[in-house]
């Protein structure tokens, strides 16, 4: 029985990643999963210089979901590299390192200082919801979508994955927009703009007033999302989006995901991202399935 | 592996003390074992649609029966599903999470406010000094009497219903109480309050705080806390409430 899933000439064990921001560096989670269990473990984004994120409350749960507006808190990516980088080689895992920005600058400086790292691949977050400047700012236009991704290819040495963002009215324009900037895989969907309101206190639940949806509650939307972009791109898709089972992960890989990432699931139960990938293998058996690359996009 | 399990444990009581306070034991060995006073628990709803788990203080700690106590308010739908359970229901639970309370000190207050008052109780048990306790209410009294063998008792109402009629520092001022150490959990203007008193009176002092979490193993960095320098995990002025507290030393935070 086959899991290994290929994307840009990097072949990952099984097609199970970590969403971004869910995760950390997987130094909590390997209390409670074996890191090496994963095709790969993706990095909570990381910025050039530290963020401090915004104020508290943060989190919020909604029915079948929670919102967050962490604000990308970060150490920057001088502590990234000398600890987090180190810490997850130690596991047989590939290592996709999700890239944050405020400018173009930005993104380049620190895709630019991880050129050298010994890290898989580059998954850059143009779809955050969570921060004023950058961010989302660079995945709601086609234009600037291609030209922040024709910038960071020409500067990075890994494949570079655009994480789109769902707050579009037409994602698979976003997705042709990464395609012809010559991105090398796409990631979708980011979190969905989301409020709430306690009524007692006649004021915003988070903080930041908005915050970014996430959770069961959203998978529809992410798998209608996949199964579009697939559709509209040739490029490989890391679906991600209330994945909570395997199940759940079947579904994105049926709808056109070569990968999927397991997110808010994490805080729910830490073991999700190990019970998933067992989850697979076990369907793949019940089915006679010899191979997982024949399931991605088989529903046409 | 660390020592916080995630399991599917017995509800052997649960039983309200108060208007809406409850009081629940759990057959917990593996959480008994290893669990100190100041840390707490996640509780996982059974009702799939609320899917974070709400933390939860330790109240109390019986490891010869494998058991923990928590005394927990009804704050919302989550909370309201735990208070309907019975004696013989299941859920799922994982801990002990936190750091807990470093016990320390000659002469000591131990000062709850609220819902902060239940930790405060299996502190009173283990720390092995002279020990006060100052219990903070908005009206109706709870857990006052389980205090009584472990020291003396002051409370503060809002209402001046029991004790002095005020808060906290009301009540350790209208008493003239003094300690070289204080350990103190409640909500943040209290927390606040009690860091001004300790500072001007050069007492050290262990503050437990709260923030709404999600994951509650220091991952998702919802439920931080401003620290006063450069914290070495998060590399910015941040400390994670739930993974680098909830107990910090009052010097540590800024509330």
């Amino acid at each position: 029985m086959n899991t290994n899933v290929t994307i840009a000439g990097i072949t990952f064990k099984n097609p199970v990643t970590t969403a971004s921001g869910t995760f950390g560096s997987g130094m909590e989670y390997s209390e409670y999963v074996d890191l090496s269990k994963l095709g790969a473990v993706t990095t909570k984004g990381v910025s050039s210089i530290p963020w401090p994120g915004n104020p508290t409350p943060r989190v919020a749960e909604t029915y079948g979901g929670m919102l967050n507006a962490i604000g990308l808190q970060n150490p920057g990516v001088d502590v990234f590299i000398n600890r987090d980088i180190p810490f997850l080689r130690k596991y047989d895992t590939k290592i996709i390192v999700n890239v944050v920005g405020k400018t173009t600058e930005q993104y380049c400086d620190v895709v630019e200082r991880l050129a050298d790292c010994d890290v898989d691949m580059l998954e850059i977050n143009i779809s955050c919801p969570n921060v004023k400047e950058g961010g989302i700012a660079f995945g709601q236009d086609p234009r600037c979508v291609e030209e922040i991704t024709r910038e960071l290819k020409k500067r990075a040495k890994q494949p570079i994955i655009m994480k789109l963002s769902p707050n579009v009215t037409d994602i698979g324009e976003m997705a042709k927009a990464a395609e012809a900037g010559g991105a090398d895989a796409l990631s979708l969907i980011n979190t969905l703009t989301g409020m709430k309101i306690d009524i007692h206190r006649r004021a915003f639940l988070l903080a930041n007033k908005t915050g970014g949806l996430s959770g069961p509650a959203i998978k529809p939307i992410a798998i209608r999302m996949v199964y579009q972009v697939a559709n509209a791109v040739k490029l490989p898709i890391i679906g991600m989006g209330g994945v909570s089972n395997a199940e759940d992960a079947l579904e994105f890989i049926m709808a056109g995901a070569t990968m999927v990432a397991v997110g808010t699931a994490n805080f729910i139960n830490p073991s999700t991202t190990s019970e998933v990938v067992d989850g697979i293998e076990e369907y793949m058996k019940q089915c006679n399935i010899t191979d997982i690359n024949e399931l991605i996009g088989c529903v046409k | 592996m660390s020592a916080a399990v995630k399991k599917k444990v017995l509800i052997t009581e649960n039983v309200m003390i108060a208007k809406d306070i409850y009081s629940m034991w759990l057959n917990a060995p593996e959480i008994a074992e290893t669990a100190k006073p100041g840390q707490f628990v996640s509780l996982y709803s059974n009702d799939g649609s609320k899917l974070l788990p709400r933390p939860i203080s330790i109240c109390e700690i019986d490891k010869g029966e494998g058991s923990v106590r928590l005394v927990y308010r009804i704050a919302g739908k989550g909370t309201k599903d735990f208070a309907v359970m019975k004696a013989g229901d299941t859920f799922e639970v994982m801990g002990p999470l936190g750091n807990g309370f470093t016990l320390e000190g000659k002469k000591a207050l131990l000062i709850g406010g609220g819902i902060g008052i239940p930790p405060m109780l299996e502190l009173a048990k283990q720390l092995d000094c002279e020990k006060i306790m100052v219990l903070g209410y908005r009206d109706i009294t709870f857990l006052n009497k389980e205090f009584e063998p472990f020291g003396n008792v002051y409370m503060s109402t809002e209402d001046g219903s029991a004790g002095t009629k005020g808060n906290v520092i009301d009540a350790i001022k209208a008493n003239g109480l003094d300690a070289d150490m204080i350990f103190a959990c409640g909500p943040t203007p209290m927390l606040r309050g009690i860091k001004a008193y300790a500072l001007e009176n050069g007492i050290k002092a262990q503050l437990s705080m709260e923030e709404r979490m999600a994951c509650g193993i220091g991952a998702c960095l919802g439920c931080v806390c401003n620290s006063k320098e450069v914290d070495h995990h998060s590399n910015v002025n941040n400390k994670r409430i739930c993974k680098d507290g909830p107990v910090f030393y009052a010097e540590e935070v800024e509330l």
